[in-house]
């Protein structure tokens, strides 16, 4: 036997969607193939249903509550804990986005900066309360007061191309606020979105938080923007038919609608107001007396 | 109907006074009896006080004689293997078993504890519950546990539930009477507090959470402020009302914290099981484990103690 | 209502075996130099002073005593480090070395907890559930803002100060040294931090930590000494800014000293805040809330809630359900897990207070103590509590900084609030009533920086703490709490 025979056989990783703090394969059982340049199979991935998303609707609900009530020194941790768990894998995500046709240092520097916008969220889930509510001085004997509280469910179609980076700028801010999301990974990278839902079950974000479904855009938009349990809709690429589809879906039941597209992730996603875009406004009148 | 209104002013309690309850409050004080840390002899005292506070406990509609039968067996018999041992408080069951434990107790300090008043919901006329009540004691119950009109207090009509406590009182006779406020229906600890001092002043003799069949059963938060309601109760009239937290209590730690709180909010008084109980049914065997391991050493399994 | 007539009994029976928390896992050095840029150095004139566990007497390390030319050199290395990496880092990567510092604490906590239990005499309880928590919290708060400021001062451009000289009490030592580090590092300033001399073992952990953490050396300085070496700091020409925690009187002192310097300072000063109890509480919790308010970390606390102002109508029974739950507090031991009240922080504090006990009998109150043991080595005091008190008592009017407390009555609020802001501090206040509009009412009468409505002595990293009057200037925690820490220009 030659040495090249004596070679050990690599375990290849399966992808599969993260729903409710578990890893199912698609109910629909179907699947897309992600091939490199050379036309190299690199993985088959879920190509996820509309039923998937109905299900991980369901698991974001479920989760909502309990996460908005979670403190948030609670949250800043389990965000931090995540750029933790981020970082102890950043060679595997640096080679996931080298597979997928990015160079080296374009790779490492996108999971740099994924993991200190996570970070930088972790930092904020105790402070943009400060910086956004307010006192206000009302012309009668009260005390009146407004704070932003999650808005519920989010739905994301995020980022095709930068499929980390703009995932993770997506998501962290949504959470940091208390909201529970379900976020459609990049159709042409998907790999990285699967492997950072393993981060985040490794964080201890709780189940149902955060859910990640890989599969088609042009099948599954629609249900992102119209389901009614849905509070709120981000869309991030797409023309204007998809602007267009999205926002009249939204209308049925009132949805945010958050338009990012064109957005440098790079650059331009470290602010709170991306947090205060997936927030109510809550006032509470209160009397002053004996 | 005029008799009733006169019965109520006679002793119905001035409600006004009874103090507000913070919840916030309650669990930081809560919180803090867990904090207790409980090591050995005093470790080892405890757990074999809370065996013999222990109502041992069987009420599912699938009771039978049989059944009972062991229940007052395992009362008997805690862990014969382990010496100097107390048996425990008392066994709880329906009325129609009441018979049967009666003559599986015969001969033993152990008292026969009833549910009645159409135990769980109280959903009956005053009428069949004084039956029920009678028919419990005259079978051999010492002690009875009924249940208060839930609906008829968050109606907001306190006098009916007073009248009614009042009633089934006398139809106890001999036998104490321990009211169930089932504090997982009442909703607030301000409701909790109410409904105690309301029991307390139409003749319970213990007060008690819960039935055991609505979620959540006892909590240390709603025995606290039963335990309140008490020491209230007892400041100004001098008159000691036992407690009996039921339902949810398991294990050796949680009942073990119980009693730091019952000693620290109405002192050594009340450390016997003629002033507390536990309704429980499989906190029995936690504790022996517990004690078990306290005098080997060894963490042990469930294996080596009797279910019944 | 009417008077309780009988009595609950708290004394024998069921008795807690001592649980104490194991000290093997700790280290402790037999003494230990200054931390000057980033490593630990002997003191210039070789002087070290003891420090003692104040729960037996015996002596847990030799630390050493700092001389003007060891804070110099301790200034020097802070401006150097601020002119050469702190002050010009990216701010998310400093907030990521405060990071750090927080993670450690955590994973450490347990040893911090028994080390300030063991140098200060709180109970292992507090210092374990409430002082290393919230210590490393702090640094995770102030973490987080280095890199936002923006959002912190809208409008204008917020830079740091330069070197922060901060001088630190005997009762919360780490959690102040937190409270003091953190948003001085986050907006970019280094830092001379001098523990108090009684209590300087978790500060110089601390620096341990820091080193573990690879900050750049001389960021953060620790120089232990007494009050001379405090003022050679305030008085040190390369400071920007002082930051005090401590008596009004010291306090004086250094704004004092400062006059005329162009440095910033903060000061964090005494209290005497007043509890107020109405009628319509709930009065159980209340109940707690007093016992919280005066005997947490044996009354050693600037904003104590050490003068009980109770309705006339209940006060009967409150003082009966405060007595009954004094009874309960176990004195004793800090390590054992279940004391409540541990050692008086040195012989010097046990003096003053027990000083303070002969005032107000003398004066004429009546003092009740609750009937704890207490062990015979160490230094202690019962719970205490005066009743019969009036305003012009000492008792009432000056602060004692232990386990006391003063009450009074009062029929109405207008008298409550009049008695609560009758005093030159202003610190902290508490208000019990299940009424909310009478919180708010009540809250914007008295003239004190932080008040507790239906709970007492809360802290948390986001919420900002200081005094109005002679309770100090500025504010700690928080977003204000940044304000100590940046001078603000045009963007």
């Amino acid at each position: 036997m030659s040495a090249k025979k004596n070679r050990r056989i690599a375990v290849a990783k399966t992808y599969k969607i993260y729903i409710g703090g578990k890893f199912p394969r698609t109910e629909s059982g179907r699947y897309f193939t992600l091939e490199d340049k050379q036309g190299n199979v690199i993985a088959n991935l879920c190509r996820s249903s509309r039923k998937d998303f109905r299900n991980a609707v369901v698991a974001a609900r479920k989760a909502q509550p309990g996460w908005a009530k979670a403190s948030a020194y609670l949250r800043g941790q389990i965000l931090y804990r995540t750029a933790e768990m981020l970082e102890g894998r950043r060679e595997q995500f640096v080679a996931e986005l080298v597979l997928q046709a990015s160079t080296q240092r374009a790779a490492e520097q996108e999971v740099d900066l994924s993991i200190d916008r996570l970070i930088y969220f972790a930092g904020w889930t105790d402070k943009y309360q400060q910086v956004f509510s307010a006192v206000n001085p009302v012309n009668s004997s009260h005390f009146n007061f407004s704070v932003l509280e999650p808005t519920g469910v989010v739905s994301m179609l995020v980022p095709d191309s930068s499929s980390l980076l703009g995932l993770i700028s997506n998501v962290a801010p949504a959470i940091a606020g208390g909201n529970t999301c379900i976020a459609l990974a990049s159709e042409s990278k998907p790999l990285c979105a699967v492997s950072f839902a393993e981060v985040l079950h490794a964080a201890d974000v709780p189940g149902g938080v955060v859910n990640i479904l890989t599969g088609f855009r042009s099948e599954l938009t629609e249900f992102f923007a119209s389901h009614m349990d849905v509070n709120a809709v981000i869309y991030c690429d797409g023309g204007k038919a998809v602007a267009k589809t999205v926002q009249e879906l939204a209308a049925n039941n009132i949805k945010r609608v958050i338009a990012r597209s064109r957005m440098d992730w790079s650059g331009d996603a470290e602010n709170p107001y991306l947090i205060r875009d997936t927030q109510e406004v809550k006032t509470t009148w209160h009397p002053i007396g004996n | 109907m005029a008799l009733k209104a006169v019965r109520t002013s006679a002793r119905f309690p001035d409600l006004s006074r009874v103090p507000a309850v913070d919840e916030v409050g309650v669990n930081e004080r809560v919180a803090r009896f867990q904090s207790r840390s409980i090591k050995k002899a005093s470790k080892v005292e405890a757990l074999k006080l809370v065996l013999s506070m222990i109502d041992l406990t069987t009420l599912e509609g699938q009771d039978t004689p049989g059944k009972v039968h062991q229940l007052c067996q395992k009362a008997i018999h805690l862990h014969d293997a382990m010496p100097g041992l107390p048996h425990v408080a008392a066994v709880c069951v329906y009325p129609t078993m009441v018979s049967v434990a009666k003559e599986a107790l015969a001969g033993h300090d152990i008292n026969i504890a009833s549910v009645a008043t159409a135990f769980p919901s109280g959903m009956s006329s005053l009428s069949v519950k004084l039956d029920d009540t009678r028919m419990a004691v005259a079978a051999g119950a010492t002690e009875i546990d009924m249940v208060i009109s839930r609906g008829a207090f968050l109606a907001g009509d306190l006098s009916y539930v007073f009248d009614e406590i009042m009633a089934v009182k006398e139809a106890c006779g001999d036998a104490h009477l321990k009211v169930i406020l089932e504090t997982g229906e009442l909703g607030t600890l301000d409701r909790v507090r109410k409904a105690s001092v309301l029991a307390m002043h139409a003749g319970a003799d213990f007060i008690k959470t819960s039935t055991g069949k609505i979620e959540p059963a006892a909590t240390m938060q709603v025995t606290l402020v039963m335990l309140q309601a008490i020491s209230d109760f007892y400041r100004h009239t001098g008159k000691m009302i036992g407690m009996k937290p039921a339902g949810g209590i398991s294990t050796a730690k949680l009942a073990v914290h119980y009693l730091v709180m019952l000693r620290e909010t109405l002192g050594n008084a009340w450390m016997t099981p003629e002033w507390f109980r536990f309704g429980a049914s499989s906190l029995a065997n936690d504790v022996l484990m517990q004690l078990m391991k306290q005098s080997t050493g060894v963490y042990q399994s469930a294996d080596y103690f009797s279910k019944d | 209502m009417a008077t309780p007539e009988y009595k609950l009994a708290f004394d024998g029976g069921w008795e807690y075996d001592p649980a104490p928390e194991s000290t093997d896992h700790i280290s402790v050095r037999k003494r230990y130099g200054l931390f000057i840029n980033g490593e630990f150095v002997a003191p210039e004139k070789g002087r070290y002073f003891d420090t003692i566990n104040p729960a037996n007497e015996e002596k847990l390390s030799r630390v050493a005593d700092a001389s003007e030319a060891d804070v110099d050199k301790a200034v020097r290395a802070a401006r150097e480090a601020y002119r050469t990496t702190w002050g010009r880092m990216k701010p998310a990567e400093r907030g990521k070395y405060i990071y750090r510092i927080a993670r450690i604490m955590q994973e450490r906590s347990r040893e911090f907890s028994v080390i300030e239990s063991l140098d200060g005499g709180k109970p292992i309880r507090e210092s374990r559930d409430v002082d290393i928590p919230l210590a490393a919290a702090h640094f995770f708060y102030y973490a987080g803002w280095a890199d936002k400021l923006e959002y912190a001062f809208p409008g204008r451009s917020a830079k740091p100060l330069g070197v922060a000289g901060q001088i630190i009490p005997w009762n919360f030592p780490l959690l102040m040294a937190a409270w003091k580090i953190a948003p001085a590092l986050a907006c970019g300033n280094t830092v001379v931090l001098k523990p108090a001399e009684t209590t300087p073992l978790t500060a110089l952990k601390l620096a341990e930590v820091i080193a573990e953490a690879g900050l750049p050396p001389g960021v953060v300085n620790i120089v232990t000494g007494a009050g001379k070496t405090g003022a050679a700091l305030v008085q040190h020409p390369g400071i920007d800014k002082i930051a005090f925690t401590g008596s009004t009187n010291v306090g004086r002192i250094i704004q004092k000293a400062l006059a005329g310097t162009n440095k910033k300072y903060t000061l964090e000063l005494g209290g005497k805040a007043a509890n107020i109890i109405f009628a319509d509480a709930a009065i159980d919790q209340a109940v707690e809330g007093i016992v919280n308010a005066i005997f947490f970390n044996q009354g050693h606390v600037c904003c104590a809630g050490s003068r009980l102002l109770v309705q006339e109508s209940v006060a009967d029974e409150v003082i009966a359900k405060l007595k009954d739950r004094m009874e309960t507090l176990i004195v004793g031991d800090p390590l054992d897990k279940n004391t409540d009240i541990g050692a008086i922080n040195s012989m010097m504090q046990l003096e003053k207070i027990q000083s303070y006990l002969k005032i107000g009998k003398a004066e004429g109150a009546e003092m009740h103590q609750s009937s704890c043991r207490l062990p015979k080595r160490g230094y202690w005091c019962r719970p205490t509590i005066f009743t019969g008190v009036s305003q012009s008592n000492r008792v009432v009017q000056e602060e004692i900084f232990g386990p006391v407390l003063a009450i009074q009555t009062f029929r109405h609020h207008d008298e409550a609030v009049m008695k609560a802001n009758n005093t030159p501090y202003g610190l902290s206040g508490g208000i019990w009533t299940d009424k909310g509009a009478k919180i708010f009412k009540i809250t914007q009468s008295l003239r004190a920086g932080v008040i507790w409505a239906n709970t007492f002595n809360k802290f948390d990293p986001t919420s900002p703490f200081g005094g109005y009057k002679e309770s100090g200037v500025g504010r700690e925690g928080g977003l204000h709490g940044l304000d100590a820490y940046v001078k603000l220009g045009a963007q």
